[in-house]
């Protein structure tokens, strides 16, 4: 198995959060260097609370997190610094401009100045955002908004880069922007898991997808491997994580 | 039941909305509080029924002479600009309110209709928050000097229909002289003026003629009396109908009821187009000067981002002038002091202090709990200690920075109450800050309006704190031990509030 060469980017063991009920139920997960893996799973599956954990937002009440072989636990900062996220509603202040925003972003991973500015420039130019980057974010619509985002995210050049749900409510022009941003950041070496309700997005773009059901890993592999394991060669990815779903349920 | 669409049932729709939004502003959204806001309630009506008491039933016996007309009327405008001010806020959030905008006006009902009850709520709304405040001493003055005064009632009534038009046709008037994106800011800033305005100036009239700052000194004052409209001028029809004429009082709601019915017709056909027009605003481009990065530490990144958006805030620079406006009676009873060589600076301390605690409590709910983009700067690779002693950091230099010119001046004329007023800022802010770190949310700085509603005991316990700090600080002005009263007090409620602060992960 080639993923297997690779160097691990993200190893979850045994991640356990309670609420009233296990929301992550013992999950391990495995995503390598270099891949783009996607969790699918449906609504209060525990999708968004592991990736929450992954980048510290949630305490973990069992398991361990490990982000490019950092303890993510016992040295958050370390993980955090390799590390990016972006949630489905963009972490953007409205009075500041995309480029003062991408400055502050910079300045909190302590990238210097000059490199900084030079990948904001490049990340600005790449997602079309030149004309409005000496704007106010406070008039943006829900699709730059959420490219300032994730421009934020990839300012400081992060190994690993958490997504949930980033595609909700852009429009398709936008939707494409941001699956190109992701795929070239894939191909050159870096690591996307990211979460969606839309699962045409995972079949073209996921090199592996997990699907998670009642806070732990049902099943996981390539598309092909899902469907063999669904037991229909030919079903779509949505046929496939339906049936999956149903017989976890059942 | 009435017909949908029509008047009465657009203003049972109004009123259903506005009692869920009072309620909801006074539980913070969690139901179950509403017994224990009622006792609070009834709790704190008895208390400012004993607090007005010796206030003002003295008064209760007052006959309409030209000395009384002048003083109740006196009063009457100091309340009149508080409603005004209030009605200002009030329109200008209507029509900054996206809320339901598109669904009336994509709706088969007249706009025109719907804005007509809402300028109607809006004086409602105000005559009713007057009415509250007005209530102890309303019923003090009729409990002691009979059933006339209940009249007043009806003058707080017509005050906020007056207040409710003239503070349409001002934002209205703002609206078309300036447009809708300078609106926001300016009418704020005039509401916050008008707000002051008549208080600061008897204050101010107070301390260049009498040497203090009471603001009923001007009002008493002989030559004052000397030079108003004799006793049967109808400049005192409104404090005639508060002293109990009910034939005045009659005059006034009828004028004030008519006033409100010219407000709705002028203005309820153009509300909707106002109101897009400020719907609109957030689409309009504002730009930054343009400069490239420097390099910063992560700390500096957050305080310098904090400065930044407090200065953008427009609210909260409205909400800073009103602060300042406040302190303008000192800073003239400084100067005043300062040329006189009189000692009258140790009043200055306290207000000064207790200012600092107030504009620091405001600072830091949006700095520490009114973070916009949370998940960011916790996805961060920098500590959470260092987190929030970068924004604490940015609140404190935002108080020294407003305080300090302040400071020095009173450092010119004594070096003394400039160092106790200089400590007490700090620690007055200092605790303010402590207070919101300890009961801080997760919030939007849209929400700053409604910060009280999250943690009464916080803003309750802000303000005891700030103003115990104002005593300590004004007690060692003076030069007395007692001074250690007030501020083992507000050391207390430091103690109290840390103790009963919810539990941090």
């Amino acid at each position: 198995m080639m993923s297997q060469k690779r160097p691990v980017a993200l190893a979850l063991r045994g991640l356990t959060k309670r609420y009233d009920r296990p929301a992550v139920d013992g999950l391990d997960l495995t995503v390598y260097g270099g891949e783009f893996y996607s969790l699918l799973g449906p609504n209060g599956a525990g999708k968004t609370t592991t990736l929450r954990m992954v980048v510290g937002l949630l305490k973990p009440d069992a398991g361990t997190i490990t982000v490019s072989g950092i303890d993510a636990l016992a040295d958050p900062a370390a993980a955090k610094q390799v590390t990016a996220w972006v949630s489905d509603e963009p972490m953007i202040y409205d009075k500041l401009t995309p480029f003062e925003y991408l400055e502050f972003v910079a300045g909190l991973w302590r990238i210097d100045a000059k490199t900084g500015e030079a990948r904001a420039r490049e990340l600005i130019d790449w997602l079309g955002l030149t004309p409005h980057m000496h704007e106010r974010c406070e008039g943006f619509s829900k699709g730059m908004r959420q490219k300032v985002a994730l421009a934020g995210a990839l300012v400081h050049d992060p190994k690993l880069i958490i997504l949930d749900e980033p595609l909700t409510g852009l429009d398709a022009g936008s939707a494409r922007q941001v699956k190109t941003v992701l795929r070239e950041r894939v191909a050159a070496g870096g690591t996307v898991v990211m979460t969606t309700h839309i699962l045409e997005v995972a079949e073209r773009m996921a090199d592996r997808i997990g699907v998670i059901a009642n806070g732990r890993l049902i099943a996981e592999g390539t598309l092909d491997e899902l469907r063999h394991k669904s037991g229909a060669a030919s079903a779509t990815l949505e046929d496939t994580f339906l049936k999956l779903v149903a017989e976890e349920a059942a | 039941m009435s017909r949908p669409g029509s008047v009465t049932w657009l203003a049972a729709h109004e009123l259903r909305l506005g009692v869920r939004d009072w309620l909801s502003l006074m539980t913070a959204g969690r139901r179950r509080r509403l017994r224990t806001v009622v006792i609070a309630f009834a709790v704190f009506g008895v208390f400012m029924h004993l607090i007005a008491h010796p206030m003002v039933a003295r008064y209760a016996g007052a006959q309409p002479d030209l000395p009384t007309l002048v003083s109740v009327t006196g009063v009457l405008l100091l309340s009149f600009s508080l409603l005004l001010s209030q009605a200002m806020e009030s329109v200008t959030r209507a029509f900054y309110a996206k809320a339901d905008l598109d669904l009336i006006l994509t709706s088969p009902v007249s706009p025109q209709k719907v804005f007509a009850v809402r300028i109607a709520r809006i004086a409602a709304a105000i005559a009713a928050m007057a009415m509250a405040i007005a209530l102890p001493f309303v019923d003090v003055l009729a409990f002691n000097g009979g059933v006339r005064w209940l009249a007043a009632y009806g003058v707080v009534a017509a005050m906020g229909a007056v207040a409710a038009s003239i503070g349409v046709a001002l934002t209205v008037a703002l609206f078309r002289l300036i447009g809708p994106r300078r609106t926001r800011f300016v009418a704020q800033v005039v509401a916050a003026v008008i707000g002051a305005a008549f208080l600061i100036g008897l204050q101010v009239v107070a301390i260049l003629s009498f040497g203090n700052l009471s603001r009923l000194a001007p009002l008493q004052s002989p030559w004052l009396i000397a030079h108003a409209p004799g006793a049967t001028s109808a400049l005192w029809v409104p404090a005639r109908a508060a002293l109990g004429d009910f034939s005045a009082l009659g005059l006034l709601l009828a004028f004030s009821l008519v006033l409100l019915g010219v407000t709705i017709a002028l203005f309820s056909p153009r509300f909707g187009d106002h109101a897009i027009a400020a719907s609109g605003v957030s689409q309009t481009v504002v730009r930054q000067h343009r400069r490239g990065f420097r390099l910063r530490s992560p700390k500096q990144m957050l305080r310098r981002k904090e400065w930044v958006l407090l200065a953008r805030d427009p609210w909260l620079m409205s909400q800073t002038l009103m602060q300042i406006l406040y302190l303008l009676p000192p800073a003239l009873l400084l100067w005043r002091s300062f040329r006189d060589g009189t000692t009258a600076l140790i009043v200055l301390v306290p207000v000064i202090v207790m200012a600092a605690g107030q504009l620091a409590g405001g600072l830091a709910w949006l700095s520490i709990s009114g973070e916009d983009a949370p998940d960011l700067v916790a996805t961060a690779p920098i500590s959470a200690r260092s987190l929030i002693w970068a924004k604490i950091e940015a609140v404190m230099t935002a108080i020294a920075v407003i305080f300090a010119p302040l400071i020095a001046a009173l450092g010119f004329a004594s070096p003394w109450a400039a160092a106790v007023a200089g400590f007490g800022v700090l620690i007055a802010a200092a605790a303010a800050t402590d207070i919101q770190l300890c009961f801080r949310v997760q919030a939007r700085r849209s929400q700053f309006r409604r910060r009280q509603t999250s943690s009464r005991v916080a803003t309750f316990a802000e303000a005891f704190s700030s103003i115990s700090w104002a005593a300590a600080a004004a007690l060692v002005a003076a030069g007395t031990w007692f001074a250690l009263v007030p501020a083992l007090t507000a050391l207390a409620i430091i103690g109290g509030v840390r103790l009963i602060a919810p539990p941090r992960d």
